[in-house]
């Protein structure tokens, strides 16, 4: 494991003492803690190969609290560390050893539920499933799904702009999002969007969103919800080849039908998924989709028929159509549980979260193929084929001698070609460190200059969540110059208007 | 003034680096179509982008096409429609509103002013189909983010900052957006007569249900101006128009339990198919209601959509002279039209529209008015400092559009 963090600043190391007991100040004893035994359960988030002791780790409890810790976070010059439940899996919440962790735990409220229109306010700590259990007795759901949700934040869910299953036609975090209350770093509370729709000027919200904990904290959250669909069935089509999948959900879409989820499996991935929890899955099949269909019965039986076609067409050699609400959930829950299910076989695994463009599946998957030979690793392949974002999971032994560098190199590799062939390191997992200091695959200096002029404009001293995202910080002061002046032009020979 | 118009993105470059060294500021354009968006443009040079025209990539089965900034929307459309898909947001023609032939606009145009429809309200804003740009900072660098393809969270999404920045980011030179099939067939149900208060009623509840209906607009009294041909009996009489589109066979289906919902004894639900309702939609999106040569000033209110009937109401307690109005977005969009006035009623109509949270932005005004009133809506003092400091992470020296969304900016 190679990751460099930056160096952790003596001055902060040396004020720990006192910076604990001014925090004590602001929110109550216990909720400031700073013993390593309990220090220990927040050292990583779901990218457990990083670990790190946080300086303190901070529960707050309300917005004045936030407010004032960022507040003493600025005079005092600590950095602070915004963390959810902590399942990133890019390590985005990894703490920093001269760094507050601020955990969002207690916020966890639901504030109010507006079903006239459609929202409902929540506090960041919220776990995802939650608002989709607080109103589905009125037929309404939260839309993204990450197969996390049970456990992850709907904070973090803006922090990463995470995607689910049913992404590819309800969108994702930043598609369902009305309003934001955020602090900044010098303490200031604003209050973004609302219950209706669009920003007056800039927007700020979808800046916020997939911001990694790097520009602010989010303290609320409306998100929109929606009636659930009158119908939906999912349909398990079985592939010979990997190919012949990937072909078959090009054709889908290509024939005007957006489907409600559009997933794909690899047989590795597949058979972990049904020995870890038996839901149906044709264990011979090289490729699996998991295609659901939702709209009005008549609709959904029509489309039925139309995808069954084409899959045959496309040489599917199975197709079962769930016959029941039960049976729908159980074809998910072999997907939705997909990642544990691989853990199982692991033992420790890497998640890739490269998007590419569609028509590139079947080139990217023979190559992976190849990559597993190289490196002598497994890999199993989970992924939203809809949208073209792929999960590679790479298994290794966390105990094994030079495992974990192997594992490391494969993922690089992989996300390098995702670039190559059109597509970007990350659709839903966020860059975090883990795919930090591959930025430059992607964008060039002056792409990532003019990100980081961004967050000098939330974040002009770089101490909220340094170290994640971008792989060379630049000091605001710098980026702020302007490097054009009056004489020294760097096209002299141009025209005067 | 001035007209530059390079045709590549180093020509822009060049151009952005001259102004820098003379401290020339540039106002930008694409076809001028909502060039009357904002405060008035005030440079003396300006840049138009008609000549980064083209587009470069389309692949209707990955959903996704690339083109110029300066593409006009018209030949996007046009491309499109031969693979039956299209721009889900429902882009708005401003043309027609600043007194302009319609069909003018630039892709790039109305990505910086993130115009979008009715169908907003289900399918998103033009901010949430763009998934890539370049563009040219006040710097006079190019700089690109996102890409193309439909999921990616790599760096900051810049894509919602461009979209609706009024080019005072930066000069978008090419731009990639979602694509998506065109709905099979459309329907749009007309309830005659409806109050405003019921209007919205009856809109929020159908948001609320499963019929996944994609376009929710009150036209008080005035309604049947905007149905072509427009049945006799439907003259002066309000209209309430809830759109349903998709596959042929689910249209059906949902049109007919959603009637057998919305029927009540003495209550008139008309049907307009295809073309009639589609220039229906196409009215609303524009506000052509407001387009014969009236001097009336238009405001465009976002709020809750439940509100929409009372924040009306409020402001003709308030003396506010609206000469004519009507809701889209379920009622969480409010067109206004008023007798003008120098100040656009503009304290009366924000007071409103804070008590029930929101924004009101003056759409239309003459260039004194809109100089001389805030034509967003004013921010909290941190979020208006905020709102300053991003304008200048991009454009230092405010050479882009000065002035154009905010007197400071
Ligand atoms: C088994 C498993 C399956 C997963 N499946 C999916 C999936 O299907 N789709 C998907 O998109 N992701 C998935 N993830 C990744 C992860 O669950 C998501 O990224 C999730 O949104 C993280 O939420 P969290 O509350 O755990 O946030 P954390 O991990 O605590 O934080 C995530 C980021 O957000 C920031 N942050 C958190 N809270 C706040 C706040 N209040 N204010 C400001 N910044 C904040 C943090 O600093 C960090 O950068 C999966 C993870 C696991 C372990």
């Amino acid at each position: 494991m190679h990751l460099s963090m930056p160096k952790p600043e003596q001055e902060i190391l040396r004020n720990r003492t006192r910076l604990i007991e001014r925090l004590r100040e602001i929110v109550p004893v216990d909720n400031v803690i700073d013993e390593e035994t309990q220090l220990r359960a927040y050292e990583c988030d779901g990218l457990t190969m990083y670990r790190q002791l946080p300086l303190v780790v901070v529960l707050p409890e309300n917005v004045e609290q936030v407010s004032k810790v960022m507040a003493l976070a600025n005079e005092m010059n600590v950095k602070i560390v915004p963390r959810g439940a902590g399942t990133s899996l890019s390590g985005g919440s990894l703490p920093l050893g001269d760094g507050i962790l601020l955990g969002m735990s207690k916020f966890n409220r639901i504030l109010e539920i507006d079903y006239a229109n459609r929202c409902v306010q929540v506090q960041p700590g919220v776990t995802n499933l939650a608002i989709t259990k607080a109103v589905e007795h009125e037929g309404f759901y939260y839309a993204p799904d990450p197969s996390s949700q049970i456990a992850c934040s709907i904070g973090g869910n803006v922090g990463e702009n995470s995607g689910g299953v049913h992404c590819l036609k309800y969108g994702l975090t930043t598609n369902n999002l009305l309003g934001l209350e955020i602090v900044l770093m010098d303490g200031s509370v604003l209050r973004l969007g609302g219950k209706y729709l669009d920003s007056d000027l800039y927007d700020v919200m979808g800046l916020m969103t997939g911001s990694e904990g790097l520009l602010g904290v989010i303290t609320e959250v409306t998100v929109r919800i929606l009636q659930k669909p009158e119908a939906a069935r999912a349909l398990l089509l079985g592939f010979p080849s990997v190919e012949s999948g990937a072909d078959c959900v090009a054709a889908i879409i290509a024939a005007g039908i957006i489907p409600g989820g559009l997933e794909m499996m690899d047989n590795l991935a597949l058979v972990a998924a049904e020995d870890f929890q038996s839901c149906g899955y044709p264990r011979d099949a090289e490729a699996l989709i998991v295609c659901e269909l939702d709209g009005t019965m008549s609709e959904v039986d029509h489309l039925m028929t139309i995808v069954s076609q084409i899959a045959k067409d496309q040489g599917a050699n199975s197709t079962k159509a769930s016959q029941s609400e039960q049976e729908r959930v159980q074809f998910w829950a072999g997907r939705k549980n997909a990642f544990p299910a691989v853990g199982a076989i692991g033992p420790d695994y890497m998640c890739m979260d490269g998007t590419i463009p569609r028509n590139q599946l079947g080139f990217v998957l023979g190559a992976i193929k190849k990559l597993t030979k190289k490196y002598g690793l497994r890999c199993a392949n989970v992924f939203h084929a809809g949208d073209g974002n792929m999960h590679p999971l790479i298994l290794y032994d966390a105990n094994k001698e030079g495992d974990i560098e192997k594992a490391e190199a494969f993922g690089a590799e992989i996300l390098k070609l995702s670039v190559a062939v059109g597509g970007v390191l990350t659709g839903e997992h966020g860059v975090g460190v883990e795919k930090r200091d591959l930025m430059h695959t992607m964008f060039s200096e002056t792409d990532l200059k003019q990100q980081q002029r961004v967050k000098c404009a939330f974040d002009p001293k770089h101490r909220l969540n340094p170290g994640k995202v971008f792989p060379t910080l630049h000091r605001c002061a710098e980026l702020g110059k302007v490097h054009v002046h009056k004489g020294k032009l760097p096209f002299p020979d141009l025209p005067r208007f | 003034m001035k007209t530059l118009a390079p045709e590549t993105e180093k020509d822009v470059t060049q151009i952005v680096v001259t102004a820098l060294s003379q401290g020339t500021p540039i106002d930008i354009i694409g076809a001028g179509s909502a060039a009357a968006l904002g405060r008035p443009a005030c440079a003396e040079i300006s840049l138009s982008t008609l000549g980064l025209n083209g587009v470069t990539l389309y692949e209707p089965s990955e959903l996704v096409l690339t083109a110029g900034a300066g593409t006009p929307l018209s030949t996007i459309t046009a491309l499109l429609d031969e693979q039956d898909q299209q721009l889900a947001f429902e882009p708005i023609d401003h043309g027609q509103l600043f007194g302009g032939s319609p069909g003018t606009g630039t892709i790039g145009g109305l990505v910086a002013v993130n115009a979008s429809g009715p169908r907003r309200i289900k399918a998103g804003a033009a901010r949430d189909h763009l998934l890539g740009f370049r563009a040219i900072n006040g710097r006079g660098e190019v700089f690109q983010s996102g890409g193309r393809v439909m999921k990616n969270v790599t760096g900051y999404d810049m894509c919602k900052l461009m979209a609706g920045s009024y080019g005072t980011f930066g000069i978008l030179s090419e731009i990639t957006l979602k694509v998506l099939p065109k709905a099979e067939t459309e329907v749009t149900l007309l309830i005659v007569g409806l109050d405003d208060d019921q209007a919205v009623d009856v809109m929020t509840t159908v948001s609320g249900l499963s019929h996944e209906v994609s376009g929710f607009a009150h036209l008080p009294a005035v309604g049947s101006d905007f149905v072509s041909p427009a049945p006799a009996e439907l003259a002066d009489r309000s209209l309430t128009a809830l759109r349903l589109e998709g596959p042929e066979i689910s249209v059906k289906t949902r049109k007919s339990e959603l009637v057998d919902y919305l029927a009540e004894p003495g209550r008139q639900i008309e049907q307009i198919h295809s073309l009639a309702s589609r220039s229906l939609w196409a009215k609303l999106r524009d506000a052509t209601l407001f387009r014969h040569g009236s001097s009336d000033q238009i405001w465009r209110i976002s709020s809750v959509p439940t509100k929409g009937a009372q924040l009306v109401k409020d402001l003709m307690a308030k003396q506010v002279p609206v000469t004519c109005h009507y809701y889209d977005w379920a009622g969480g969009l409010i067109w206004l039209a008023v007798t003008p006035a120098n100040d656009a009623h503009a304290p009366a109509i924000r007071d409103v529209t804070d008590i029930h949270t929101g924004h009101a932005t003056l759409i239309r005004a003459s260039d004194d008015v809109r100089a001389s009133i805030p034509v967003f809506h004013p921010q909290p003092v941190a979020l208006a400092a905020l709102t300053k400091r991003l304008r200048t992470s991009f454009d230092p020296q405010l050479i882009f559009n000065r002035g154009r969304v905010r007197e400071d900016l």
